[in-house]
C-alpha cells in the first residue's frame, strides 16, 4: 500500500502549518501590545486631520533632514571607530583583551539618560556635535561585535595570497579583507542607523528644543503641545522610514548569515606586528574615548561646589530638593529593579519562543518566517513615545483597566528588549547542528526532550547572557517608561530626568549620583555577561 | 523479514532522490548500501530512520507499517559520519543517553555503559570529555551510544569515511567483529567498497536513486550487473571474454587482472609507473591498447610479459 504524493505533501505542509500556528503566538503578542497601540495613535491623528498639513510643511522636512543627517553622521563615526576595535577583538592576542571586550560593551547598555547627562558634563549646552558623538558612543559595540564576529572567521590566507601576488598591506585590506567583511559592516550599519535615527533620551537631553529629531518632536508635540495629528503624521513618516531600513537591513542580514555559514574555522589570534600596532593604538584610543564620559560622570557625581562629597548619594534617600519627587530615590531604585525583572521574564519567554519558532519555520521553508522576523524587529524602530502614548489610549479596553496594572511598564519594556534577545539567541540556536538533534531523536528523545537535552544545555550560557543583557536594557529604558510610569512608581531613569528638569544644586547632585549608581549596576551586569558569553556568537 | 522497504520513492520537488526502492533486511543480517555520493543512499537511510518522509512506498518492521511512527519511537540506532556526540556530555553521558530516554535505572545503566565501552575498546574512557577524543575514538563512542539501548536496527551513515585510511581499515575490521558479536541487524551506507565488502552479509548497489543489484559480496564483486557498476567496483577496462580465456560475453578488468610475469601469455610495453602503498601499478600498452597492470618494479619503456589473474576479472551481467 503506497502512500500517495499528495499525502506526503500534506505531511510536509502539516509540519509547516504547525510552526506557522506557533508563530501566531508571538505575532498575537506583538499585535496586542505593539501594533494596536501604535495604530490607535496613528488613527487618532488621522481622524483629527492635519496630517497632510504636517506632511507638506517645510518644518517637517527639515526635521526629517536633521534626523537622517545626524543618524548618518553617527553611523559613520560608529563604523570608523568600531573597525579598529573589531580587528583587535578578532585577530589580536593581547593582554587585557577581556577588559577591552567589556569596556566596548558598556556604552551600548548604558541608559540613554545617563549618557546624555555624561555628555553634558563636557558640553553643558548640548549641540549637534555631542548628539552625534553620543549616538556613536552607544553603537561602537554593535559594529565591533558584528564585524569582529565575521572577521575572526575570515580566512587569513586570502589576505596572504593577495600579499604574495604583490598587493601592499593597505591594498590587500581594501581589495580582499574589506569586501569579505562588507556584509557584516552593512548589517551593523543598518542596525546602528536605525538606533541613531530613533534615539530619544540622548537627543532630548542634549538637543532640548533647539535640535529636534522626529522622535523628540513626536514627544514634544504629544506631551507639551497636544498636537496629536502632527505627532501622528510624524509617527507615520518615521514608521515608513524604519520599515525601509529594516527591509534593507534584512537583505544585508541574510547575506551576512550566508557569509557566516560559509565561514571557516576560527582563525588563531596572534600578536600584532608592524603596522598593525597603529590599528591597536587606534582601538585603544577609541576605548579610552568611550570610557571618558563614564569617568566624567562619576567625577561629577562626587564633586560639589564645596569640594568632594557624597551629598548626592546621601540625598538618594530623600525626595529631592523641595519634594521634586513623589517617592525617594531608593524607592525608585527598588521599583526599577523589580520592573526590569518582570520585563526580562516576559521578553525571555516571548523572545526564546520566537527564536525557536523562527528556526522551525526556516527549516520547513515557510514564508511566514520573514514576516515574523521583521515584525520582531519593528518595536526597535518605532518611537517608544508613540508606543507609550498608544498604551494609554488602548489599554483601558483590556479587562480590568490595564492602564493601572503594575504590568504595564514591564510589558512596554519587554517590547524593547525582545528583539535584542531574539537577535542574541537565534544565531546560537541555529548553530546547533541539526544532526545532533536527530541523534538524540533516534536514541528515543521526544521533540520536547530534545530541546531540553540538546538545545538548552548548548545555548544555556547564551540564554543567561541574553537575559542579563535584556535586564540591563530594561533597567535603562526611558522613552516608553517616562510616559507610562505612574508618579508614585517611577524608575531611576525617569527620576533622573525629572531631577535634571528642576533647579537646585541638590537635585542635579542627586541626578548625577543616581546615574553613577545605575551605571555601576549596568557595568556589573555586563562584566557578568561577558563571563557567560560564548565567544563571537550573537549580534550585539 | 525484519526490515522491509516497499517501493520507496523520495522526491524533493521535481527530482527524485530515491526511486522505487524495495529491499529487505533479515533479523541479524548486515546489509551495505553501496554507491557513489549523490546516489540517494543517505536519503534512503534517513527515510528508514524517520527523518525524511517517503513520497510513496512504505517502510515496514516485522510487517507493521512505520508511517506515522516518529523518529524517537522507532527504536532504530543511527551513527553519523562524524559522530555527532553531545559536546556537553562526557563519554559515559553520551553512551547513557538512549538508556536515560528509556528510563533504565541508574545501576543497570552504569553497568551497560561500562560493558559497551569495553566492547568498543574504550575501557577507562567513561569520564573523558568527548571533545578530547580523536576521530576514531569519537566514532567508537558514537557506535557505543547507538548500541546501548539495544536498537532493533542499527543504521550507519558512512561511519568510517571521516577517518584517515589506516584507521578506517582497522576500524572496518573491528566494526565487523563488533556487529557480529552483538548480533545486530544493521544497514550500512557507504561509498567505499572495501568498507561494504568487509562489513556486509549482502551488498546492495545504488545508482541514481535506484538499487541496481543486490547479492552476497563475492557475487557482486565477481559479476557486477552492468558496466557502470563494474566501473564503480574498480574495473577500468572492458574487453571480450576471449581476451582472458573465458567464453562469456564481456568482462571488466581491474588492475590486478594483469600481473607482470616472465611466463605470461601477453606482451606489452610499460608506459607509466605509479607507486601505491603496497604495490606498483603500471600502465602497459598491449597491441595498441592501454591496460593497467600490477607488477614488480620495471622501468618505463621496458618490454614485459603479463599473466592473467582471474580474481581481478569481473563478468558483466
Amino acid at each position: 500500500m503506497g502512500r500517495t504524493v499528495a499525502q506526503a505533501r500534506a505531511g510536509l505542509i502539516s509540519a509547516r502549518s504547525g510552526w506557522s500556528a506557533a508563530a501566531l503566538l508571538p505575532l498575537a503578542f506583538l499585535g496586542l501590545f505593539f501594533a494596536w497601540p501604535v495604530l490607535a495613535i496613528v488613527s487618532l491623528g488621522l481622524r483629527e486631520g492635519g496630517v497632510v498639513v504636517a506632511l507638506v510643511s517645510g518644518e517637517t522636512w527639515e526635521l526629517v533632514g536633521f534626523t537622517l543627517g545626524q543618524a548618518a553622521a553617527s553611523t559613520l563615526v560608529a563604523v570608523v571607530a568600531g573597525l579598529p576595535v573589531a580587528f583587535v577583538l578578532a585577530r589580536c592576542r593581547l593582554r587585557g583583551l577581556g577588559v577591552i571586550r567589556a569596556a566596548v560593551m558598556v556604552p551600548f547598555v548604558l541608559p540613554t539618560v545617563v549618557v546624555g547627562l555624561a555628555f553634558r558634563t563636557f558640553w553643558p549646552d548640548g549641540g549637534v556635535l555631542p548628539i552625534v558623538l553620543a549616538n556613536a558612543f552607544f553603537n561602537v559595540a554593535v559594529v565591533a561585535r558584528t564585524v569582529g564576529g565575521l572577521w575572526a572567521h575570515t580566512d587569513r590566507r586570502a589576505e596572504d595570497a593577495a600579499r604574495a601576488l604583490g598587493a601592499s598591506r593597505p591594498r590587500a585590506f581594501l581589495s580582499v579583507v574589506l569586501p569579505a567583511l562588507a556584509p557584516a559592516i552593512g548589517s551593523a550599519a543598518a542596525v546602528v542607523f536605525l538606533f541613531c535615527a530613533t534615539s530619544f533620551g540622548v537627543v532630548l537631553v542634549l538637543g532640548g528644543s533647539r535640535y529636534r529629531t522626529l522622535e523628540t518632536e513626536i514627544y514634544l508635540r504629544t506631551v507639551e503641545l497636544f498636537d496629536l495629528s502632527g505627532a501622528a503624521a510624524l509617527s507615520l513618516l518615521q514608521f515608513t522610514a524604519v520599515l525601509a531600513v529594516l527591509v534593507l537591513g534584512g537583505v544585508a542580514r541574510r547575506r551576512r548569515e550566508t557569509a557566516l555559514s560559509l565561514r571557516g574555522r576560527e582563525e588563531l589570534a596572534r600578536r600584532p606586528s608592524g603596522g598593525e600596532w597603529y590599528v591597536v593604538f587606534a582601538a585603544f584610543a577609541v576605548v579610552a574615548a568611550l570610557l571618558t564620559p563614564v569617568v566624567g560622570l562619576i567625577t561629577r557625581s562626587l564633586s560639589t561646589r564645596d569640594g568632594w562629597s557624597f551629598a548626592g548619594y546621601a540625598a538618594l534617600a530623600t525626595r529631592g530638593d523641595r519634594g521634586t519627587l513623589a517617592v525617594t530615590g531608593l524607592d525608585a531604585a527598588v521599583n526599577s529593579v523589580r520592573t526590569a525583572f518582570d520585563a526580562t521574564v516576559v521578553a525571555l519567554v516571548v523572545g526564546v519562543f520566537s527564536a525557536v519558532v523562527l528556526i522551525g519555520l526556516r527549516r520547513s521553508g515557510g514564508r511566514i518566517a520573514e514576516v515574523l522576523d521583521t515584525a520582531l524587529m519593528l518595536p526597535l524602530g518605532v518611537s517608544a513615545v508613540t508606543v507609550g502614548f498608544g498604551y494609554l489610549v488602548t489599554m483601558d479596553a483590556l479587562p480590568g483597566d490595564f492602564r493601572t496594572s503594575p504590568l504595564l511598564v514591564p510589558l512596554a519594556q519587554a517590547l524593547v528588549v525582545t528583539p535584542l534577545i531574539v537577535r542574541m539567541v537565534l544565531p546560537v540556536l541555529r548553530a546547533v547542528d541539526e544532526r545532533l538533534r536527530q541523534a538524540a531523536a533516534t536514541l528515543g528523545a521526544s521533540p520536547l526532550r530534545v530541546w531540553r537535552e540538546v538545545d538548552l544545555p548548548l545555548a544555556g550560557r547564551s540564554l543567561a547572557a541574553a537575559a542579563g543583557f535584556g535586564y540591563v536594557v530594561a533597567l535603562g529604558e526611558f522613552g516608553a517608561t517616562s510616559f507610562l510610569a505612574r508618579p508614585d512608581a517611577p524608575t531611576l531613569p525617569v527620576v533622573i530626568a525629572r531631577l535634571m528638569s528642576r533647579p537646585g544644586e541638590l537635585n542635579s547632585q542627586m541626578a548625577y549620583a543616581a546615574c553613577a549608581l545605575l551605571m555601576v549596576v549596568t557595568v556589573g551586569c555586563v562584566l557578568l555577561i561577558e563571563r557567560l558569553r560564548v565567544p563571537s556568537s550573537g549580534e550585539f | 523479514m525484519a526490515l522491509e522497504l516497499d517501493s520507496i520513492t523520495v522526491r524533493y520537488g521535481q527530482t527524485a532522490a530515491v526511486s522505487d526502492v524495495s529491499l529487505s533486511v533479515a533479523d541479524g543480517e548486515i546489509v551495505a548500501l553501496l554507491g557513489p555520493s549523490g546516489c540517494g543512499k543517505s536519503t534512503l537511510l534517513r527515510t528508514i530512520a524517520g527523518l525524511e518522509k517517503p513520497s510513496s512506498g512504505a517502510v515496514r518492521w516485522d510487517s507493521a507499517d512505520l508511517d506515522g511512527v516518529p523518529v524517537h519511537r522507532r527504536e532504530f540506532g543511527l551513527v553519523f559520519q562524524d559522530g555527532q556526540l553531545f559536546p556537553h556530555r562526557s563519554v559515559a553521558g553520551n553512551v547513557a543517553f538512549g538508556l536515560r530516554m528509556r528510563a533504565v535505572d541508574r545501576e543497570e545503566r552504569d553497568k551497560r555503559v561500562l560493558s559497551l565501552l569495553e566492547l568498543v575498546g574504550l575501557e577507562g574512557y567513561a569520564d573523558r570529555r568527548v571533545t578530547q577524543l580523536s576521530g576514531g575514538e569519537q566514532q567508537r563512542v558514537a557506535l557505543a551510544r547507538a548500541l546501548a539501548p539495544s536498537p532493533r536496527l542499527l543504521l550507519l551513515d558512512e561511519p568510517l569515511s571521516a577517518l584517515d585510511r589506516a584507521l578506517r581499515e582497522q576500524l572496518a575490521v573491528d566494526l565487523a567483529r563488533l556487529l557480529r558479536e552483538a548480533a545486530t541487524t544493521a544497514l550500512v551506507v557507504t561509498h567505499d567498497h572495501d568498507e561494504a565488502f568487509t562489513l556486509a552479509d549482502r551488498v546492495a548497489i545504488m545508482s541514481r536513486g535506484r538499487i541496481v543489484q543486490v547479492g552476497p559480496p563475492a557475487e557482486v564483486w565477481s559479476s557486477p550487473v552492468d558496466v557502470e557498476t563494474a566501473k564503480f567496483l574498480g574495473c577500468n577496462k572492458f574487453v571480450p571474454g576471449s581476451f582472458v580465456g573465458l567464453d562469456s560475453g564481456r568482462v571488466g578488468l581491474r588492475a590486478t587482472a594483469l600481473r607482470v610475469d616472465p611466463s605470461g601469455p601477453l606482451e606489452g610495453i610499460v608506459l607509466e609507473r605509479v607507486h601505491r602503498r603496497d604495490h606498483v601499478r603500471l600502465l602497459v600498452e598491449i597491441d595498441g591498447e592501454e591496460y593497467e597492470a600490477v607488477g614488480p618494479m620495471t622501468e618505463v619503456g621496458d618490454r614485459v610479459r603479463l599473466e592473467i589473474d582471474l580474481d581481478g576479472v569481473a563478468r558483466i551481467g
